[in-house]
């Protein structure tokens, strides 16, 4: 695609750059034609300020040659590469085709060791220790950002080096997440009013056991089954892997576990989004970050 | 009037060198916090003094204050002494005073606050930006007004240079600030995409080549000669190195979006001219130095030389470090490193805050009837702590720039990066404690001076001196 909307603009760079830079050169020149006859300094006579001079000096042919060299580069160099305008130079060099042929390359070189491994069963893949560490290298390059650098998360970032999941723990399921990403949403719910909301909130808390008002869990429980809330999260709160729906009953929160930020989350509800990988790594690469989490939670002793 | 025509107008000098010093010392503190911050991170008091909001206070403080005092304060002395002629329009000049001022202060607050325009070096908010250019406008005034009005008919080269930067930055200002304000303390840029990333790079660039080079390059051409009492080398050489760094600046900026969404073509040009700008660049640093050609005997005990020749070596070193930065192939190595922040505090420190000390130190007791500063020694002083700080700076600054390249670029067998971000950030920690240290340095050399200065200043006298008749075949 031309950056350029008409020939004009074309022909205006073309013809500036190159008026300019030889423009240099004619300043150059024409300012090294004067050298003095003898070696005497001559000074160009005029006095400022009681003492200040100049003297007119030639100027220094090593420094007249660096600036010729320069000049002679840029016009060799717009010849071969791209800047006169949409002249392609004579070498075709573009970025985005360096860039291409870099990552052909590079793709072309590890597809047998990511095929090697995307023919076995993950289950497999988790128990072999370089296929780990190379999970490992692509966790630290593309998920640590969200899940930190020990897979352990943050609020809001699901925490994967336990056995709690909000869509689901067989390897299969992971690389299902990783490869077509996550939209978790829990709704709003501030139609149910403060009271109502805090009890329900207390009454979640008990679910994992954690200390409230028994007469507001007793309203809450209520509440809870009385609501949409059990649709997702289960009559006894267990919560819906299909739906990721998070367990209620586990003690482990994704955005917090005091009163005020249940209230919140069931208040304002979630949004929450695990982008899509396919496209950007391929299959191979997510086989092999899928098997890596997996085996987080799953070592040989814990399995 | 008729009186005050008699005497240079060095009150307004006197003003913006006082503040000069103060602002440095401001300026610099900031950057010496934010250095700390890198190394400890629990030094971030949010929300605003975290790192992201005190960055662009230290550029905007160094660069604008203090560089833009020291620059206010050397042009009113060099245009007047120059043009033999008192400076024109005295009530606008100290307008440009003030109003300077108010724009600093206005800085100060705001930027903590986290107005920004999130342009780099013009991160202020518009109505700010009007004050700007209004104080800028009126700068001009003075300046060309008092080039009009002078008694000699050859404009000294020192004046052709801070008049280059002194249009020179009003055209960028006015462009790259050009936007749309939706409320009092908010506003969208008028260009979109990669046309707003050009247009900030084509002023990001000038301001370090108009306000950071050519400004500093007019202080050079007075206080060097004057303090070496040399002719400057070669009038040939700076007509040469003057149009040619004036015209050559203006196409560099592509080179800060290499292998962005920047047109090829756009890189390209980029880069050669800033290849080009090499030799007009070394052309200030030749004439700067071999000015001293005779007299190299000074730069043994006098600390005002040591410092302004010390500055055109930086000089000369990161003009020559540019140009290879800007070249693709090691660019790729060097941005988004270090080494840029390395490179930039060679010319920011190294040149730029150099040279405007020895001009300071010249100036000071010219200023204020005092022959010389109250102590000299303690100008030596403050060129050691200084150079040792400078060193230490850009050293660690080349290393830690260096191993991030070649840690984020290193890939294993397998595809995937050797390093994850993190591993280089944990790397530099050993080189970010040097850093600050260097800055530590170069900050308490600040401290000396003010310390020098108000010594100088107490006791002393306010002197204006006589406007001199132009040398008699010069008339």
């Amino acid at each position: 695609m031309s950056d350029f909307v008409n020939e004009f603009w074309h022909w205006y760079v073309v013809v500036i750059v190159l008026v300019s830079i030889i423009g240099c050169a004619v300043l150059l020149w024409a300012q090294s034609l004067h050298r003095p006859a003898s070696n005497k300094v001559e000074s160009t006579g005029h006095v400022w300020d009681e003492t200040l001079q100049e003297y007119n000096n030639p100027l220094p042919r090593w420094w007249m040659w660096m600036f010729y060299l320069t000049v002679v580069f840029s016009l060799v160099y717009l010849a071969l590469y791209p800047g006169l305008g949409h002249f392609r130079g004579a070498l075709g060099w573009t970025s985005a085709g360096q860039h291409e042929a870099e990552v052909a390359k590079v793709d072309a070189q590890v597809k047998p060791l990511f095929d090697k491994y995307q023919q076995m069963d993950l289950r497999a893949v988790a128990a072999d220790a370089e296929a780990l560490e190379m999970g490992k290298r692509l966790y630290l390059t593309y998920c640590m950002q969200c899940h930190g650098s020990d897979a352990r998360g943050a609020k809001g970032f699901p925490n994967l080096a336990d056995k709690d999941w909000q869509w689901g723990g067989e390897p299969e399921r992971i690389k299902e997440t990783i490869l077509g990403g996550r939209y978790g949403v829990m709704p709003e719910h501030s139609q149910l009013g403060e009271e109502t909301i805090r009890n329900i909130a207390t009454y979640v808390r008990s679910l994992s056991g954690l200390p409230g008002d028994p007469a507001r869990v007793a309203k809450g429980r209520e509440a809870f089954n009385a609501s949409d809330c059990t649709a997702c999260h289960g009559p006894d709160g267990k919560g819906n892997q299909m739906l990721g729906a998070p367990n209620l009953t586990d003690k482990i929160w994704l955005y917090g576990g005091s009163e005020a930020t249940i209230v919140e989350t069931i208040t304002k509800g979630r949004n929450n989004q695990m982008p899509a990988w396919q496209e950007f790594l391929g299959e191979g690469k997510v086989h092999l970050l899928a098997a890596y989490v997996y085996s987080l939670s799953n070592t040989p002793e814990r399995r | 009037m008729a009186e005050a025509q008699g005497t240079y107008n060095y009150t307004v000098i006197r003003q913006f060198s006082v503040m000069a010093v103060v602002w440095g010392i401001v300026g610099m503190l900031v950057g010496v916090v934010i250095a700390a911050q890198l190394v400890w991170p629990e030094l971030n008091f949010g929300p605003y003094f975290t790192f992201g909001r005190l960055r662009p206070l230290h550029t905007n403080a160094v660069i604008f204050a203090f560089g833009g005092c020291a620059l206010f304060a050397t042009s009113y002395y060099v245009v007047q002494r120059t043009c033999h002629a008192r400076l024109f329009a005295g009530p606008l000049a100290a307008f440009t005073f003030w109003g300077w001022q108010l724009v600093i202060v206005l800085a100060a607050i705001t930027l903590p606050l986290g107005m920004t325009q999130g342009k780099e070096y013009a991160e202020l908010e518009w109505p700010i930006d009007l004050l700007i250019a209004v104080v800028w406008i009126s700068y001009a005034v003075v300046f060309f007004g008092t080039i009009a009005k002078r008694t000699v008919s050859h404009i000294y080269v020192a004046n052709w240079f801070y008049g280059a930067f002194i249009l020179a930055v009003a055209l960028l200002h006015i462009f790259n600030s050009a936007a749309i304000p939706v409320s009092l303390t908010k506003s969208y840029s008028a260009y979109a995409g990669v046309q707003d990333a050009m247009v900030q790079w084509w002023y990001g660039h000038n301001a370090v080549g108009f306000f950071l080079t050519a400004g500093f390059l007019g202080m050079m051409y007075y206080f060097v000669p004057k303090q070496a009492g040399r002719p400057v080398y070669s009038y040939r050489l700076s007509v040469v190195h003057f149009w040619a760094l004036i015209f050559t600046y203006m196409w560099a900026g592509p080179h800060h979006l290499h292998y962005t969404a920047l047109p090829d073509w756009t890189q390209s040009v980029g880069m050669v001219f800033s290849l080009i700008l090499l030799a007009p660049s070394w052309g200030g640093m030749i004439n700067g130095i071999m000015t001293l050609s005779g007299a190299w005997h000074k730069l043994r005990d006098d600390p005002i030389l040591k410092f302004l020749i010390t500055s055109l070596s930086f000089y000369g070193m990161s003009t020559f470090e540019g140009p290879m930065m800007a070249i693709k192939t090691v660019n790729a190595l060097s941005h988004y490193t270090d080494w840029t922040v390395g490179h930039v505090h060679s010319g920011a420190l190294g040149w730029v805050a150099m040279v405007s000390i020895g001009s300071l130190y010249y100036m000071l007791p010219r200023l204020f009837g005092k022959p010389q500063m109250h102590s000299v020694k303690l100008i030596t002083v403050h060129f050691w702590v200084a150079t040792i700080g400078v060193v230490l700076y850009i050293a660690s600054m080349w290393i830690a720039g260096v191993m991030q390249g070649l840690m984020w670029r290193a890939v294993n067998p397998d595809g995937t990066l050797t390093y994850s971000f993190v591993e280089a950030v944990k790397g530099s920690y050993p080189f970010w404690a040097i850093r600050f240290l260097g800055g530590l340095l170069f900050l308490s050399g600040m401290l000396i001076m003010a310390y020098n200065m108000v010594r100088t200043i107490v006791g002393g006298e306010r002197v204006n001196a006589p406007v001199l008749v132009p040398a008699a075949q010069h008339a």
